[in-house]
C-alpha cells in the first residue's frame, strides 16, 4: 500500500483546468521529484494536496495506521495534522518572530497545550513548554540553526530562511514532506548543501518527500522517481534515467519541434 | 396598498441617497481595499458646501449641486494624497485607522467652525407635491430620482467607456500588473476618490434639501448605512452599491412605517450581520481565494 | 522558563510598589477626589485597551465594537448589583457580563472570523450599534436612553487596580504561551499558520472572545465606579477612544497600551478646557502617527525591566532594539 495516493485529480479555475486527471503515488520513505515548465500546475497541485484549494474532481488518500483516509474537503490545518508538511515557493516564514518561535508555532497543534492551562500557568504548562523548546532546539541543530534561535526570521540570510522553512515543516511531524522549489534562488554551493540535507532528512527521519524543483541537477541527483507535469497533465513518470530519455519531456523542456 | 406604494417612493428617495454614498465606498474598496471611514463625512462637507453656496452666494440648486460635487471631489483627492497615499505599503489596519482619524478630523473641524447646532437648509426648490391617484411625490423627491439616475448613468459611462474607467478597472483587478502596463496607478486611485467623493457631495446637497437640516455629525449614520449597503450589494461592485443602497433605503422606510422606528437602525445592522454570515461576498459578489 | 524568575519578580514588585505609591498619594490627598476619577478612568482604559490589543495586535483582527461589549458588561453588572447591592452582587454582575459578552462575541465571531479581510470590523461595528439600540429599547430593564442610575458604588479604585493587573496578567500569559504564539502566527501570515496545523478560526475566536470579555470587565467596573451609565456612553466614539490608546501605544505591545492609557489619560486632563479643539488634536495625532510611525510608540515591542536596566547601563541597547 502506498503512503499517498492521488487519483484523477482535477482542478478547474473558471473554465480552465490548471490540473487535470493527475495520478500520483508515494511509497513510504521515497524521495520523488515533480518537475515541469513554468505554469505547468506544480504549485497548484501542492495547494490541492494541502487543502489550500479544493479539487474539482479526484481523490487524495493518505495511509494512516494501515487505513486509507481521504484528505479531500478537509481544512488545511487538519490535513497538516494528518501528516502533510509543506514549504512555500515564495518563503512564508513568520518574519517578525524569532527562529525558535517559528518552529514552536509549527509544533503547537501536536503539543496539545490548552488555552486555560496557559493562562493559569499550571505547573504542567512549564513542563510541556520546556519540552517543546528542547525538541525545537534539537531540530534546529540538525540544520545548524541552533545559534540563531533568538534571531528574527527576516534577518536570516536567504539560504538559512529556506532551511528554516524546512525545519518548520518538519516540526509539524509530517508523514509526507512537500518541498516547493527549496533551491530557488540558491547558488550552486548552497544547492549542493541543500541536496545533501534533503538526502539526510529522508534517511534520518525516514521521511517521504515530494520535491518540486526547477533545478534539474538537484532533481536528477536525489530523486528515485520523477513525475513530469505539463499544462496540468502528467506527461511522464519514471526513474531519472527514463525521464532523461523521454521524448515528450525533452520536447516540453526545450519547446522542441 | 396606497400607503405601501407611498412608502416605496419614500424608501427609494432615501435609498437613492444611500446608493450615491455607497458608490464611493465600493469604488474605493474595490481599488485599494480600504473601508474609507471618512466617506460619510465628505458627504457631510458636501451638504455644508451646498448650504454655504445657496445661503451666502445666492446660488440656485444646480450651481450649488455642481459646486458641492466639485469641492467634495477635491477634498476627497486631497485626503487620499495626504493621508492615504503615504500608507500604500502599510498594513490595512494602519490605513483603516488613518481613515478613522480623517473622519474624526472632518467632524470635529466642522464642529469647531460651525458649532454643533443643527442648521436649516435653505429651500431653493419649491416644495410642490404631485399627486397621482392618492400617491404623493414631491418635487424634491423627483429631483433626487432624476439627479441620482443621471449621475449613475454618467458613472457607468465613465467606468465602462472611458480610458480612465478602464484604468480603474485594471488597477482594481491587479494594481502591480496595471502599473507594468503603463497605467499611472496613483492617478487612477486619485480619480476614484474624485468620482466617489463627488457623488457623496451630491448626496449631501440632496439630503439637505430633503430633510431641511444639516449638522457636522450628519455623516456618521448615513455613512455607516451606505457602507452596509455596499457590503449588501457586494463590496467593490458598482451595480451592487446601487442595488444595496436602494434595498437598505426601502427596508429602513418600511420598518419605520410598519414596525418600530426605534429599531430601524438595529434592523439595518442586523441585515449586515446576516449577510456576513450567509453570503459575505454580497448579492452580486463572488468569493475569491488568496493566491498562494 | 519558570514561574519564579527575575522578570516575574520584577513585575510583581513594580505592581505592588505602584499600588503603594497610589495608596499613599490618595490618602495624603495628593490625588484629590477629582484626580481619582482620572486614575480610575486610566485603569479602566488599561483593561479595555489591553483587551482590544489582544484582538488587534496579536490576532491581527480588527474589532470596532469594543464599546458594545463594554456596554453589556456595564449594564449586566449595573442591573445585578442594584438587586444585590454588595460585593457578591458586583462579582456576580461581572461574571454575568463576561458570560453574556462571550456569547455575543461567539455568535458574531465564529461566522465572520472564518473569513479573511475586514469582515470582523464591519460586523463588530454593526453589533455594537445593535447592542446600544437594544439597550435603548429595553426600557423596563435598562431604563432606556435616560440611563441607569443609582448603581451601588463598590468598585473603589484599589479594586479597579487589582482587576487591571489581573487583566494584564491574563493577556500576557496568553500571548506568551503556545496558543498565544499560534494566535500571533495568524497575524503574521494566515496561510502559513494554517499550513503549520493551526486552526486559525479557533485561535482568532479565542483571542476575540477573550478581548471582548475584558471589555465586559471594564464596562462593569465603569458602571460600579461612576454609578450612572447611559447608552450614549457606549457609542462608536467610545470604541474609537480605546482604539486610539492601542494605536498610540503600539499595536501588539501590552506595555505600550498601558503607557498610552496613562499618558493619554493625563493629557486629557490638560486638554479638557480646549473642548472640540481637543478632538481635532486627537484626530491629527492619529493621522500623523499612522503616517510616520504606523506601528505606534512601542511598535510590537514590549517595555521590559531588563531593557530598562540595560538602558541605564548602556545606551547602546536602544540601537539594538531599534534594529529589531
Amino acid at each position: 500500500m502506498s503512503l499517498l495516493e492521488v487519483k484523477k485529480l482535477t482542478k478547474y479555475f473558471g473554465g480552465l483546468s490548471a490540473v487535470s486527471n493527475v495520478n500520483l503515488e508515494l511509497k513510504s520513505n521515497e524521495l520523488v521529484g515533480l518537475i515541469g515548465p513554468n505554469g505547468a500546475g506544480k504549485t497548484t497541485l501542492f495547494n490541492l494536496l494541502t487543502g489550500v484549494y479544493q479539487p474539482s474532481e479526484g481523490t487524495i488518500d493518505i495511509e494512516n495506521d494501515g487505513k486509507k483516509e481521504s484528505v479531500v474537503g478537509k481544512k488545511t490545518y487538519t490535513i497538516t495534522d494528518m501528516g502533510f508538511g509543506r514549504t512555500f515557493q515564495n518563503i512564508r516564514l513568520f518574519k517578525d518572530l524569532t527562529v525558535l518561535d517559528n518552529v514552536l508555532i509549527a509544533m503547537h497543534s501536536k503539543s496539545k497545550v490548552g488555552t486555560l492551562k496557559s493562562i493559569l500557568r499550571l505547573p504542567s504548562y512549564y513542563a510541556s513548554e520546556e519540552k517543546m523548546k528542547q525538541e525545537a532546539i534539537e531540530l534546529l541543530k540538525i540544520f545548524s540553526l541552533e545559534n540563531k534561535i533568538s534571531e528574527l526570521a527576516k534577518n536570516l540570510p536567504y539560504g538559512e530562511q529556506r532551511r528554516l522553512e524546512i525545519v518548520r515543516a518538519l516540526a509539524t511531524k509530517p508523514k509526507v514532506l512537500f518541498l516547493d522549489e527549496p533551491a530557488a534562488g540558491m547558488n550552486p554551493q548552497e544547492t549542493a548543501d541543500l541536496t545533501a540535507l534533503i538526502r539526510q532528512i529522508q534517511k534520518d527521519f525516514k521521511m517521504t518527500i515530494l520535491l518540486i524543483e526547477h533545478d534539474m541537477s538537484l532533481v536528477m541527483n536525489v530523486c528515485e522517481r520523477i513525475y513530469v507535469l505539463e499544462y496540468g497533465r502528467m506527461i511522464a513518470h519514471g526513474t531519472p534515467e527514463e525521464i532523461k530519455a523521454n521524448d515528450q519531456v525533452i520536447k516540453a523542456y526545450l519547446g522542441g519541434e | 396598498m396606497d400607503t405601501f406604494i407611498q412608502q416605496m417612493i419614500n424608501g427609494l428617495s432615501l435609498g437613492s441617497i444611500y446608493a450615491l454614498i455607497a458608490l464611493g465606498y465600493t469604488m474605493v474598496y474595490g481599488i485599494i481595499k480600504l473601508i474609507n471611514f471618512a466617506h460619510g463625512d465628505i458627504y457631510m462637507v458636501g451638504a455644508f458646501v451646498g448650504y454655504t453656496m445657496i445661503n451666502s452666494f445666492g446660488m440656485g440648486f444646480f450651481p450649488a449641486l455642481v459646486t458641492a460635487m466639485a469641492l467634495s471631489a477635491l477634498l476627497g483627492v486631497l485626503i487620499e494624497r495626504i493621508a492615504y497615499k503615504p500608507l500604500r505599503n502599510a498594513t490595512r489596519i494602519a490605513v483603516l485607522i488613518t481613515a478613522i482619524g480623517v473622519s474624526y478630523l472632518l467632524q470635529n473641524g466642522m464642529l469647531y467652525f460651525y458649532g454643533a447646532g443643527v442648521r436649516a437648509f435653505p429651500q431653493v426648490l419649491e416644495n410642490k407635491l404631485y399627486s397621482v391617484g392618492g400617491i404623493k411625490v414631491s418635487q424634491i423627491q423627483l429631483m433626487i430620482f432624476g439627479t441620482t439616475f443621471i449621475l449613475m448613468i454618467l458613472l457607468q459611462f465613465i467606468v465602462q467607456k472611458t480610458k480612465m474607467g478602464k484604468a480603474m478597472r485594471a488597477v482594481s483587478t491587479d494594481a502591480s500588473a496595471a502599473q507594468l502596463m503603463g497605467i499611472n496607478v496613483d492617478n487612477t486611485i486619485s480619480f476614484t476618490f474624485f468620482l466617489g467623493s463627488s457623488l457623496a457631495g451630491a448626496a449631501g446637497v440632496l439630503v439637505g434639501l430633503y430633510y431641511n437640516t444639516i449638522d457636522p455629525m450628519m455623516g456618521v449614520a448615513p455613512g455607516l448605512k451606505a457602507f452596509v449597503a455596499a457590503v449588501l450589494g457586494g463590496i467593490g461592485i458598482i451595480p451592487g452599491a446601487m442595488i444595496g443602497g436602494l434595498t437598505i433605503g426601502i427596508i429602513e422606510t418600511m420598518v419605520s412605517a410598519y414596525g418600530n422606528s426605534m429599531i430601524r437602525d438595529a434592523v439595518v445592522y442586523g441585515i449586515l450581520i446576516l449577510i456576513l454570515i450567509i453570503r459575505p461576498a454580497g448579492i452580486l459578489g463572488k468569493h475569491v481565494k488568496e493566491k498562494v | 522558563m519558570k514561574l519564579v524568575n527575575k522578570t516575574n519578580i520584577g513585575w510583581l514588585i513594580l505592581a505592588i510598589a505602584t499600588f503603594l505609591i497610589l495608596q499613599l498619594a490618595v490618602s495624603t490627598g495628593l490625588i484629590s477626589a477629582y484626580y481619582e476619577i482620572t486614575l480610575v478612568t486610566i485603569l479602566i482604559n488599561v483593561i479595555l485597551a489591553v483587551g482590544l490589543n489582544l484582538i488587534i495586535g496579536f490576532s491581527g483582527q480588527f474589532s470596532l465594537g469594543h464599546a458594545g461589549f463594554m456596554a453589556i458588561g456595564a449594564y449586566t453588572a449595573g442591573i445585578i448589583s442594584k438587586y444585590f447591592p454588595h460585593y457578591g452582587g458586583l462579582f456576580l454582575g461581572i461574571i454575568g457580563g463576561i458570560i453574556l459578552t462571550s456569547i455575543v462575541a461567539l455568535i458574531v465571531g465564529v461566522p465572520t472570523l472564518r473569513l479573511k479581510g475586514d469582515y470582523l470590523a464591519i460586523a463588530t461595528l454593526g453589533v455594537a450599534e445593535i447592542i446600544r439600540i437594544t439597550i435603548v429599547n429595553m426600557q423596563n430593564v435598562t431604563n432606556g436612553a435616560a440611563g441607569l442610575s443609582g448603581i451601588p458604588y463598590l468598585a473603589k479604585w484599589p479594586l479597579v487596580y487589582v482587576f487591571a493587573v489581573l487583566t494584564v496578567l491574563i493577556v500576557v500569559n496568553y500571548t506568551r504561551s503556545s496558543p498565544g504564539r499560534a494566535t500571533i502566527a495568524i497575524r503574521e501570515d494566515e496561510i502559513a499558520a494554517e499550513s503549520m496545523g493551526i486552526n486559525t478560526t479557533k485561535y482568532k475566536t479565542i483571542a476575540f472572545v477573550l478581548g471582548a470579555a475584558t471589555a465586559a470587565v471594564g464596562g462593569a467596573l465603569h458602571a460600579s465606579y461612576f454609578s450612572v451609565i447611559r447608552p450614549g456612553d457606549f457609542t462608536f466614539n467610545k470604541s474609537i477612544d480605546i482604539l486610539i490608546i492601542v494605536v498610540f501605544g503600539g499595536i501588539g505591545s501590552v506595555t505600550g497600551s498601558i503607557i498610552a492609557a496613562i499618558v493619554l489619560g493625563i493629557l486629557n486632563v490638560f486638554l479638557q478646557p480646549f473642548g472640540s479643539l481637543r478632538m481635532i488634536i486627537y484626530a491629527l495625532a492619529l493621522i500623523v502617527i499612522m503616517i510616520f510611525k504606523p506601528s505606534g510608540l512601542l511598535g510590537n515591542k514590549e517595555f521590559t525591566i531588563s531593557g530598562l536596566l540595560h538602558l541605564f547601563g548602556r545606551k547602546s541597547t536602544i540601537k539594538e532594539e531599534g534594529k529589531k
